[in-house]
């Protein structure tokens, strides 16, 4: 076996990605040791405080103090609610999602093409433009300030009806479907039984596109619900900054403790999410 | 219509129900009412004044919309020409089946949208304050010039902090959708260019960029759609106003503002029917495009 030669090329490629995945990762390890730092220390150095530790950094000056501040002003309960809301989402929204897209993709009856034809329409919307009368509407139905209010509109999704359509189509054969039902299979049998297995994967990629846009959603929240025991980390952290401009450890512990929940299910459920993400779009 | 046959019909109908309801009520109805708000007044929602076609021509001589307009069409042009770009690049980079290490520079570069757009918000507005601010402090850092200290990002250059943020934010995502594409990129007829001599210029503009034209279309068409829609990084990063001399102020911001700040969801319904009326007149121009391509090929 010949050695591998180090090429000139290479070793540019390596140096100038390096150098784009440092800038890309230093904010995250700013807002870290951020988070762990006296507002004095903050003023003081950009990252680790000095002092005579190991490698002659301060690591006794390194404090929990902002998160149990953090806690003690309530926050873990932003925290509950964004689990509650994001689970609850991504929960019932794949259901609703992925029974019609089953029925869409391999059922005829009439009213199909309208459907379908209404669902593919919605994907052109933008979400901008139902801001205003969803306000309106939740009104109407006494529904503002209400958790329900925040959960309902979400669980229609007309772009999870699109996939699951899709995924359907592509790995469900008929007749499978047809040899289950000769064999006196019910159609809900057929659905739970044969159906769903086939299309895990989309069935995880789905969740997981849910919960995070959920997990992340500012604006419904911002805008429905204005009591703060009933509000999701989002908001919660916004008004923490309108409060605690300048406690800059603070706000840093708020954020490393919104985003760490997410950051850890993505990282175990990477493969199905990207695949989630691309399928839409391309077609091998 | 035999038994059979009516039941199957009965358990379709059960199975889009749960879906269907919560569409029509939630998704249809408001689009439905959303065109009538647009022409009337309210204060706060349950009291409306008819005005007719009275919000848009206030819009058309309106010049905070104006002002609106163009900051988020600027913010669109440096996603298209500036993010878009660097994605592309990028994604030839780590394309190559011989580059050590792509599937964690791949990870590396789509981190950061893992955080929510508040969260960057957040991290943004400390980052990018004056002195005590990570990227003054960086640029103090390698320059060697302690004036940078006090770049007034959040003061001057709103809109240039929000093209950084989102090259931060959306390079390493874009990247995946044109990864995805040059993978499907036909490998014979790169090797057949490769015989008739083809450089890696030549490769690339007659090879590989007309393959990954179809992706190419639809990730420009989703980057502007999402970027003539910016709100939250703008609005928490300056508190819900429009910056000094409304430097930032965006059009879903000022529908913001107009709606739930003043009251006035008919005026806001008119800002959102003007930008749906945008993004899918620059949809239609998309997809001609696309179809004059495929006559062509």
């Amino acid at each position: 076996m010949s050695r591998p030669s180090i090429k000139p090329k290479s070793v540019l490629t390596h140096t100038v990605l390096i150098l784009l995945a440092i800038i890309v990762l230093t904010p995250f390890v700013w807002m870290f040791i951020a988070s762990l730092k006296t507002q004095e220390d903050f003023f003081s150095g950009l990252f680790l405080p000095a002092g005579d530790g190991f490698l002659g950094i301060g690591w006794d000056k390194l404090t929990l103090d902002n998160y149990r501040n953090l806690f003690d002003k309530g926050f873990e309960n932003a925290l509950i609610n964004s689990l509650f809301y994001s689970s609850a989402s991504a929960l019932f929204a794949t259901f609703t999602a992925c029974a019609a897209g089953y029925v869409l993709a391999k059922h005829r009856f009439r009213g199909r093409e309208l459907v379908t034809l209404v669902v593919l329409g919605a994907l052109i919307i933008p979400p901008t433009l139902l801001i205003a009368p969803s306000y309106e509407l939740l009104f109407k139905l006494d529904l503002l300030d209400t958790r329900w209010g925040l959960l309902l509109p979400t669980l229609a999704p007309a772009f999870g009806v699109f996939l699951f359509r899709q995924a359907v189509k592509q790995s469900v054969p008929d007749e499978l479907i047809e040899a289950a039902r000769i064999d006196g299979c019910s159609e809900f049998g057929i659905f739970f039984m044969i159906v769903l297995p086939l299309v895990r994967p989309m069935i995880g990629a789905f969740m997981l596109i849910t919960f995070l846009g959920m997990w992340n959603n500012f604006v419904s929240p911002q805008i429905i619900l204005q009591t703060e025991s009933k509000q999701p980390l989002s908001v919660a952290i916004a008004q923490l900054r309108g409060v605690y401009r300048t406690d800059y450890g603070l706000l840093m512990a708020a954020t490393v403790v919104s985003i760490t929940p997410v950051a850890a299910l993505f990282l175990l459920l990477q493969k199905q999410f990207i695949s989630g993400l691309t399928s839409g779009a391309v077609k091998g | 219509m035999s038994v059979s046959q009516k039941q199957r019909v009965v358990f379709c109908w059960a199975m889009l129900a749960p879906f269907l309801v919560l569409f029509v009520v939630f998704m249809v109805y408001p689009l439905i009412q959303s065109a009538a708000l647009s022409t009337n007044q309210t204060y706060g929602p349950g009291t409306r004044t008819f005005v007719g076609a009275g919000n848009f021509k206030n819009l058309f001589h309106d010049p905070q919309f104006w002002k609106a307009l163009k900051n988020t069409v600027i913010y669109a042009l440096g996603s298209l020409f500036i993010q878009l770009p660097l994605a592309f690049g990028l994604a030839l980079v780590l394309n190559s089946r011989r580059l050590r290490g792509r599937a964690i520079y791949r990870l590396v570069f789509f981190s950061p949208q893992l955080m929510g757009l508040v969260f960057v918000s957040i991290l943004s507005a400390l980052a990018f304050e004056k002195r005590a601010g990570l990227v003054n402090k960086a640029i103090a850092w390698v320059t060697t010039n302690r004036d940078f200290l006090e770049t007034p990002w959040l003061q001057q250059y709103v809109m240039e902090t929000l093209i950084l943020i989102s090259l931060w934010l959306y390079v390493g995502f874009n990247m995946i959708y044109f990864l995805a594409a040059l993978q499907n990129v036909d490998k014979s007829l790169v090797e057949a260019a490769e015989i008739d001599g083809a450089g890696p210029l030549a490769k690339l503009v007659h090879v590989i960029v007309p393959s990954v034209k179809p992706v190419a279309t639809f990730v420009i068409l989703l980057s502007m759609i999402g970027s003539l829609q910016l709100f939250e990084l703008p609005y928490v990063l300056l508190d819900g106003s429009g910056g000094p001399d409304n430097k930032g102020l965006t059009i879903v911001m000022y529908l913001y503002q107009n709606g739930f700040d003043l009251g006035d969801l008919g005026y806001a319904s008119a800002i959102g029917w003007a930008l749906a009326f945008m993004l899918i007149g620059l949809a239609a121009i998309q997809i001609r495009m696309v179809r004059r391509e495929e006559r062509n090929a």
